[in-house]
């Protein structure tokens, strides 16, 4: 077990540099850093001297090596676009991003997981179709024309809820938190559903295919024969047996959710990381992109590595052989 | 004569064959297969069947702006579907936008494809520290999702490339983008498959008898790893347009002088609180009707194809 948590940290840790290196790699190739530093008419011995004074003449692995030690105390440099640091402008749009991905995350997983259970126990029902047809139509409609279709639905047309932004927000230290008031929680429906719906299908239709598998095994019918309950045969026996696969693709699903963001807080305006990046990328703004993206890998190396240890919870079996098989 | 008793029996051989008895049990297969020829040839023909040239600036009339369905009231023969705020009729936009969506859906599956296969054969064939190497490359690239590389590859190029020159380029740097960021999943099957396919006889022959290992794996491997590659395709085709659909949505894709599927969207999503639907709800549905007929054409064609099923 040890050897198999050293090999995944050894890989994170990979991730994690190469990842590093491209962002590197975007600050120093994609533009000239003093150019955008300086004025036109700053001359060529003031550029030179800054150019030496910043260090922008060492050698390669020296300059990679400050930058990560840089990024490793939070310092990403200042925004071209908005001229600001861009650990503030991160910070001040996480807390946005985390509660809508919280949001959407629970909605899909306790939807999915429900939903699936039920379309798997009783296949045949006329609501057990309804669901999966709704599910196939969830799986092909592309994101932001979901949002579009709800914002056209409950805001223009039936006018019950905001179409964008976070309503008013409660800064709790330099968290600021939408939960607390009655118009933060409102516009906070549509967005989630929106952001939510895609992942939920999925689980949903992963949870019904397990579910289909195990109750076709033997010791649903032992059990059975035992005389349990259903609701101990269903909660206990098989859906216990399903929640391995659940998990991976839940919590994979979760880093998908941070990046399906970017399209979520396009469509309502949301003031959060993703809209954030959408306009530097539009601005070539550089250092907001670099910072993004090591704080997305950040993101996705840590959910990888619980979703591995997870497994070691979940699943004795995998305990026996050290995991080794299958990876 | 000959030919067209060869032409005949082809036909027939394809006639009698499982997957067209099961492409004609299916109702929904065939509905789905019809829906997608039709949207093809509309894209294709958009020329010669579009009841207006959109980029024409000469025929568009800023008087037609807003104008509704022709169902609706204040709805002009002229416009089947409504007009834009330009005037331009928007069944015509659909037909030329889905062309677009359309070419750089199939151009990014081609070259994730091409790269795909290449390091899949190149990883499966000779193992080692290529096989190494490309393996760790699409472990990274797999941990993150396919729009977010695609965002990131047509940021990077934004930054390189001056505004002016980026509009003109913006159709071959979306399908770099899109294809750069789809060519994982083909180069892990396609390599899981190779490593299969070596140690039988007739690779091992093949090799007996001098022929060179670039030759082998394009004449003899390859054929044999195609099917699980045609499938792939046909579901990719569905991500591709999706994606670019989603990034000319957020402004990076397709320019509005060449406005795609997703440029048309983005464009009719700021008259929505004004009351003017159409421009944004009738190429939302054709997107979203197109993606779910491929798809299902790309359900149908894994289960067709997969003898374990049958």
């Amino acid at each position: 077990m040890i050897a198999f948590i050293l090999r995944r940290l050894a890989q994170a840790v990979l991730v994690m540099l190469t990842v590093a290196f491209i962002a590197f790699a975007m600050f120093n190739f994609v533009g000239d850093p003093i150019n955008n530093m300086v004025g036109q008419d700053t001359s060529l011995q003031d550029r030179e001297a800054l150019r030496q004074s910043l260090g922008l003449n060492d050698p390669l692995v020296l300059r990679f090596g400050r930058f990560v030690a840089n990024a490793a105390q939070g310092e990403f440099g200042v925004s071209f676009r908005l001229a600001e640091p861009v650990s503030r402008l991160i910070l001040n749009a996480l807390p946005a991003t985390m509660e809508l991905a919280i949001v959407a995350a629970l909605l899909a997983v306790i939807f999915g997981v429900v939903l699936g259970v039920y379309t798997g126990l009783y296949p045949n029902r006329w609501l057990s179709r309804f669901f999966l047809t709704i599910s196939l139509i969830g799986v092909s409609l592309p994101t932001f024309l979901i949002g579009i279709l709800l914002i056209l639905v409950f805001a223009v047309l039936l006018g019950l809820l905001p179409s964008f932004g976070r309503g008013e927000v409660v800064r709790i230290g330099w968290w600021s938190t939408g939960f607390l008031t009655w118009s933060g929680i409102k516009a906070l429906i549509l967005p989630s559903i929106t952001l939510g719906l895609f992942q939920m299908t999925l689980i949903m239709r992963l949870v019904r295919s397990e579910m289909l598998e195990v109750m076709r095994a033997d010791y649903i019918k032992f059990a059975r024969a035992r005389g349990l309950t259903n609701r101990a045969i269903n909660f206990g026996h098989a859906l216990k047996n399903t929640l391995v696969p659940v998990i991976t693709i839940t919590g994979l699903q979760l880093g998908a959710i941070i990046a399906f963001a970017i399209i979520t807080e396009t469509v309502f305006q949301w003031p959060g990381m993703g809209l954030l990046f959408i306009q530097s990328v539009q601005f070539a703004d550089i250092p907001v992109m670099a910072t993004y993206l090591i704080l997305v890998a950040v993101i996705f190396v840590v959910i990888n590595l619980v979703v591995d240890l997870l497994y070691f919870a979940v699943d004795p079996r995998l305990r026996i052989d050290g995991g080794r098989s299958g990876h | 004569m000959q030919i067209t008793v060869r032409f005949l029996d082809t036909f027939r051989r394809a006639a009698d064959s499982d997957i067209y008895f099961s492409f004609r049990s299916s109702r929904l297969v065939m509905l789905a297969a019809s829906v997608t020829a039709v949207y093809f040839l509309a894209a294709i023909f958009a020329p010669l069947i579009a009841p207006q040239n959109p980029f024409d600036l000469a025929s568009l009339q800023l008087l037609d702006a807003f104008t509704p369905p022709v169902w609706m009231e204040g709805g002009d023969w002229r416009f089947p579907l409504g007009a834009d705020d330009q005037g331009r009729d928007v069944l015509s936009t659909i037909m030329y936008g889905s062309r677009i969506s359309l070419a750089v859906g199939f151009l990014a599956v081609l070259l994730a494809m091409l790269i795909g296969i290449a390091a899949g054969l190149v990883s499966g064939y000779f193992g080692g520290t290529v096989d190494a190497v490309i393996m760790r490359i699409a472990d990274v690239q797999l941990s993150f999702p396919a729009i977010l590389i695609a965002l990131l590859i047509d940021g990077v190029t934004r930054g390189v490339v001056p505004k002016e020159e980026h509009d003109k380029i913006a159709f071959f740097v979306l399908i770099l983008a899109i294809g750069l960021s789809l060519w994982v999943q083909y180069a892990r099957t396609v390599r899981g498959s190779v490593m299969v396919e070596k140690n039988k006889e007739y690779v091992q022959a093949a090799r007996v008898i001098g022929i060179p290992p670039a030759l082998i794996l394009v004449r003899h491997v390859l054929p044999n790893v195609m099917g699980p590659v045609l499938v792939i395709s046909t579901i990719n085709l569905a991500i591709a347009i999706i994606t670019e659909a989603t990034l000319s949505f957020l402004g990076v894709g397709a320019p509005p002088t060449t406005p795609s599927l997703g440029t048309l969207i983005r464009v009719g999503n700021n008259f929505i609180f004004s009351g003017e639907w159409w421009i944004c709800i009738f190429p939302g549905f054709v997107l979203a009707t197109l993606v779910l007929a491929v798809n299902l054409l790309g359900d149908w064609l894994r289960d067709a194809l997969n003898p374990k099923l049958r």
